[in-house]
């Protein structure tokens, strides 16, 4: 059998889930009591799948690492969420969605989840409706809808720019009743620090509590990741400052397999970086870009007058502006994917047209919708983004047109898991941005949230039972196992050694170098040179952190070194990154080498040599991955150049 | 008085509806001050009517109660709210745009408009309608409110005394509505401007009476 | 920017606090509030010291995890800004800031200016929700939902659980949290099925967690980074007292 079984049910495409489902095992209600199951992270993937076990019957344990579960960064989500509902009778479906999703990746993911990932869409709009979360309704009373990148339909559904919030406070008002209830307990304030694996299988976690500083141990039945992506390897990123890799980290060293580190999307509508001591980028919704139009000036030297502030936006007159995405796309103008509208503002800036004093932004200009829709409707759709932007940069968005440059947003790339979102590790389950599995080299916009909530409220209730029910006579691991004691063991040593160094340097300067490397060269666009020279650095970058890095030895509370610590993983998974990149010699949707590109700039696939999945089997820090690959298989969808023009 | 028992809502309801009860009285009272300035002989029918009759008493002791029920629960909330704020008190404190000092400083307020009312009823009720329970002769109206406001020490308190009932009542008429639940978007800064408008309405009335008798009388 | 800052500085939940005072020189204009914090505690790990621990995360003013109490008022003296998104360029050369944790009975330090909000979690979960459970719901546009309550109970809903209301109130009363919570269902059709229940015990978990009651005094609205309206607390306030009155629910 291979290596990595992705048990992907018989049958066509269209009818998986349902006989999965009729097939599956289940376990009940009284077995129910007697299981527990840990879930890492109360965004919108941990907050659903712990209600829902809840709901079911579990045992429920549930971390996070902030102070309240309602913090999780799916709140940050702005745009929206799709799902096939077709309300606007625009000629959408299931299948659409599918397809929609399946090109928007680029082809890089498995037919089978996202065709699962569309089926259960509207489910999620009707529990989310059910919970309470307001959506944006029309005057008679009914959903409304927006369009999105990547899509011609309207399949949007929002909460104005807040959508990510509402929908985290549904999930997370479900966690509280079950909380309420006594199904789940919540541990809030406590970081994941080590997965336990017993005979085999996720048995248990090592957490610190992150305000004594104490070690703690708790065991369960299986164990669910859903800690979200790690973006913040690049430093600057929109993640929040408390967003990590560690937890899949501390997996992937236990045997669960890392799949397509590479794919990391690239958000195209962000507030330019403006300072050295910047901490986070901030994300402006991509539903910006239906009422706004991107521009730079057609003449390089109008360029330079705006960059040394000599001339203003509004100088220059409309015959003098590049819409160069409309310019280069004219069927989906403004509202291609992700990857290709980052891309191609770089290309702009690169060649010499880029705006504000960094020369690292383009236009973004409400002028049109102003006029069009009048200022009131654009207040009412955009109020709150403007005023974020102008609190921010200080200019007036309704006046002057914003200023964008893209930053890095999300990980496609993940955990691997088969079809019932199981790691490689057996009871070792991965959900939300964690895995990797539904949105292949590039995420559609309003497409996270459907798959965390998707993966949490409709995907692990089901397939956690199938696994569950060969579990049911096993008793709850006793916590003062061997395999707690020597998890425990290593990671007060790595927490020791980190604070006995006491060299020169805090951890942020560090990890602000290594988000410079990562940008540079295993960024937005990567060249084979490139990603060699990034894995190096990464390593000598790496050795200077154990050598040097200044931690404050305190009692209790000690922010310096929950920071250290993250950077200590991301130092490693860097790494993986550019060779991942390095290894896969093709472009495809997030992941852009510069030597495989078609005459006219766009990512040039290679389906006959790399369709698949790469994942990675760790080896020990410095030595080289064992890479696994998992054929993608496409019976209903045939493979195109992506074709947005 | 089983207040540990009664939710903080329930309490404010309490607050809301004896202090809009007191707020009746005062229109009521103020009302009938002013009819002494156009008429002695109808302010002394007022006095005689709201002699030791069984109807003015049950009135009396009904005020009494509502002053007493808005007294203790006043306290009562502020105890609470004191606690609940924490003993470790913010080094720098700044009033934010929209929050009125009278909202901040009701209890204070109160406790002064509440000493003055002891003077007010050693003034006037226990000469009037108290003397007359008690089995004596009641003053005349007319004649003491002669007395008291020819005192200018005595004007001025009663002027001080009055601002104070105003500031009360500028933030306690909305209050009342906002406790009660008759508030929204809509309404909410014509209930602020009502409020403050009515009680400057109640206050004058007051005025007026004093000053008639201090300055032209 | 030079500026002064006077920070309170307590290493546990037990331990007795003080104001310690630092000169941070070079701030630039277009730093965030935060990010001075970084650029101070950088200093101060360098000189061996430990740094001023605050909580934060999104900076981006959704997350509700940063609070800080800065010159006398939560999240600084501009309206509808959290913490994070508070600027240096707000504040004038030579300024001395004061920083503040957020002070409530109901809210324990932990350390520095980091405090315990977990009882504003205590409050959602005695009731803040709808409580269907996930699947077996009716489709969402089943129940058709009048524009002007759906964008009210949106408006309520913004409440980022920061706590500023609490931060803000003489009394340290959660109503403001309260009362957003109770409104949004209450203006929603889904929601008014439990709306009795749902006041009653919620205004009952508020009382027993030590938060103090409202004077209407308004400074939640004023201070809350996302302008909710106290509108929202009298909604609350005829809600439970009609549910009082028609559907008491035994304690």
């Amino acid at each position: 059998m291979n290596f990595l079984d992705s048990k992907i049910p018989a049958g066509p495409l269209a009818e998986k889930w349902t006989k999965y489902k009729a097939e599956q095992k289940l376990v009940n209600p009284a077995n129910k009591r007697k299981l527990d199951i840990i879930v890492i992270g109360t965004g919108l993937a941990g907050a659903s799948a712990a209600a829902s076990f809840g709901e079911l019957g579990f045992n429920v344990k549930v971390f996070c690492i902030q102070d309240s579960p309602r913090r999780a960064h799916s709140i940050a989500a702005q745009g929206g969420i799709n799902a096939a509902k077709n309300y606007p009778n625009d000629g959408d479906s299931v299948q659409r969605l599918f397809n929609d999703t399946i090109k928007g990746g680029d082809y890089r993911a498995r037919e089978a989840n996202v065709y699962r990932l569309a089926e259960v869409s509207n489910s999620i709009i009707d529990q989310c409706v059910a919970q309470g979360v307001p959506f944006a309704r029309d005057y008679s009373g009914l959903l409304a809808n927006r369009s999105f990148g990547g899509a011609q339909v309207s399949r949007t559904f929002y909460a104005r720019g807040q959508t990510g919030q509402q929908l985290l406070l549904g999930a997370y008002g479900a966690l509280s009743k079950e909380i309420e209830k006594g199904t789940v307990k919540m541990y809030p304030r406590r970081e994941m620090m080590d997965l336990v694996v017993v005979d085999g299988r996720a048995r248990g976690v090592i957490v610190r509590n992150l305000v004594t500083g104490e070690l703690e141990r708790y065991s369960a039945h299986a164990v669910v990741i859903a800690s979200g992506g790690y973006g913040r390897v690049f430093y600057l990123s929109t993640n929040a400052m408390s967003s990590n890799g560690s937890a899949i980290w501390q997996c992937y060293k236990k045997g669960a397999c890392m799949a397509n580190p590479c794919f990391t999307q690239i958000h195209p509508t962000c507030i330019p970086v403006h300072g050295d001591y910047q901490s986070k980028l901030t994300l402006m919704s991509e539903s910006l870009r239906n009422d706004g139009r991107i521009w730079v000036p057609k003449d390089a030297e109008k360029a330079r007058l705006l960059r040394e502030g000599k001339i203003k936006a509004t100088d220059i007159p409309e015959d003098e502006r590049d819409y160069y995405l409309e310019r280069r796309y004219p069927s989906f103008g403004n509202l291609v994917p992700r990857d290709v509208a980052s891309r191609a503002a770089k290309e702009r800036c690169d060649a010499g047209y880029g705006v504000n004093n960094t020369g690292r932004a383009v236009y973004l200009d409400f002028k049109e919708a102003i006029q069009r829709l009048g200022k009131q409707a654009v207040e009412e759709k955009y109020g709150n983004l403007f005023e974020m932007y102008e609190r921010i940069v200080d200019e007036n968005p309704y006046v002057t047109p914003m200023m964008i440059y893209p930053a890095v947003h999300y990980t496609m790339g993940g955990l691997w898991v088969d079809y019932e979102l199981q790691t490689t590790v057996k009871g070792l389950f991965a959900a939300g941005e964690v895995n990797f599995s539904d949105h292949g080299a590039n995420r559609l916009g309003a497409s996270a949230l459907m798959q965390g909530l998707s993966d949490g409220y409709f995907v692990l209730p089901y397939t956690m039972q199938n696994y569950l029910a060969d579990q049911i006579n096993e008793k709850p691991l006793d916590e003062n196992l061997p395999q707690f004691e020597e998890a425990e063991l290593a990671v007060r040593q790595r927490i020791t050694r980190i604070l006995s160094i006491n060299g020169d340097i805090v951890t942020d300067n560090i990890h602000r170098r290594l988000g410079r490397i990562m940008w540079e060269k295993v960024g937005m666009s990567r060249t084979e040179q490139s990603l060699k020279e990034a894995i190096e650095e990464i390593k000598a970058l790496r050795k200077e952190f154990w050598t040097r890095v200044k931690v404050p030895n305190v009692e209790g509370m000690n922010t310096e070194l929950e920071k250290a610590l993250r950077v200590a993983d991301f130092l490693e998974m860097g790494e993986l990154i550019a060779r991942d990149a390095l290894m896969r010699n093709e472009s495809c949707g997030g992941h852009f080498r510069e030597e495989y590109q078609t005459p006219d700039g766009e990512a040039q696939r290679d389906d006959e040599h790399y369709a698949f999945v790469a994942a990675y089997e760790f080896q020990g820090v410095d030595n080289e991955p064992i890479l696994h690959k998992e054929e993608l298989k496409f019976e209903n969808v045939e493979l195109k150049q992506r074709n947005y023009k | 008085m089983g207040t540990k028992g009664l939710s903080s809502i329930t309490k404010k309801l309490i607050m809301a509806i004896t202090g809009g009860g007191l707020v009746f009285f005062l229109l009521f009272h103020g009302a009938m001050n002013v009819v002494s300035i156009f008429s002695e002989d109808g302010y002394r029918w007022i006095c005689e009517f709201l002699g030791a009759n069984w109807y003015a008493i049950v009135g009396t002791i009904g005020l009494a109660i509502l002053m007493a029920l808005h007294l203790i629960y006043a306290f009562v909330l502020s105890w609470q709210n004191f606690k609940a704020r924490g003993r470790q008190r913010y080094a720098v404190n700044e009033r934010p745009e929209g929050v009125s000092w009278a909202s901040k400083n009701m209890l204070a307020i109160g406790a002064f408009i509440l000493f003055g009312l002891v003077f007010h009823l050693i003034d006037f009720w226990s000469k009037m309608q108290l003397a007359e329970i008690k089995g004596g002769a009641p003053v005349d109206g007319i004649d003491q409110i002669k007395f008291i406001f020819a005192n200018n020490y005595f004007s001025v308190m009663y002027l001080l005394w009055l601002v104070a009932i105003w500031f009360h009542l500028s933030h306690g008429i909305a209050s009342v509505m906002q406790s009660i639940g008759w508030n929204n978007l809509v309404w909410q800064r014509r209930i602020e401007w009502l409020g403050k408008f009515f009680a400057a309405v109640i206050v004058m009335m007051f005025v007026s009476v004093v000053i008639y008798y201090w300055l032209i009388v | 920017m030079n500026i002064k800052l006077k920070i309170w500085r307590q290493r546990n939940a037990t331990s007795k606090g003080k104001f310690v005072e630092y000169q941070l020189n070079d701030v630039p204009a277009e730093a965030s509030f935060l990010e001075m914090l970084d650029i101070l505690n950088e200093q101060l790990v360098l000189k061996g010291e430990d740094p001023v621990t605050f909580d934060h995360d999104c900076r981006e003013g959704i997350c509700g995890a940063c609070g800080l109490y800065i010159n006398g008022h939560p999240h600084g003296r501009f309206k509808n800004t959290t913490t994070c998104q508070l600027h240096m360029r707000k504040f004038k050369d030579g300024d001395t800031i004061t920083v503040e944790p957020w002070r409530s009975e109901a809210f324990p330090i932990i350390k520095d200016l980091m405090v315990d909000r977990s009882a504003l979690d205590k409050l959602i979960q005695a009731g803040g929700y709808i409580s269907v459970h996930t699947g077996g719901v009716p489709d969402a546009n089943a129940i058709p939902i009048n524009k002007h309550n759906a964008d009210l109970a949106m408006d309520a809903a913004s409440c980022i659980g920061c706590g500023a209301c609490v931060a803000a109130c003489k009394n340290g009363s959660a109503m403001l949290f309260v009362g957003a919570k109770v409104s949004q269902f209450a203006l929603l059709p889904q929601g008014q099925v439990e709306s009795a229940d749902r006041v009653q015990k919620m205004v009952a978990r508020m009382d027993a967690l030590g938060f103090g009651s409202c004077s209407n005094t308004y400074a939640c609205q004023a201070e809350c980074p996302k302008g909710i309206s106290v509108t929202n607390i009298a909604r609350m306030n005829r809600q439970f007292l009609a549910a009082k009155i028609a559907e008491p629910i035994k304690k």
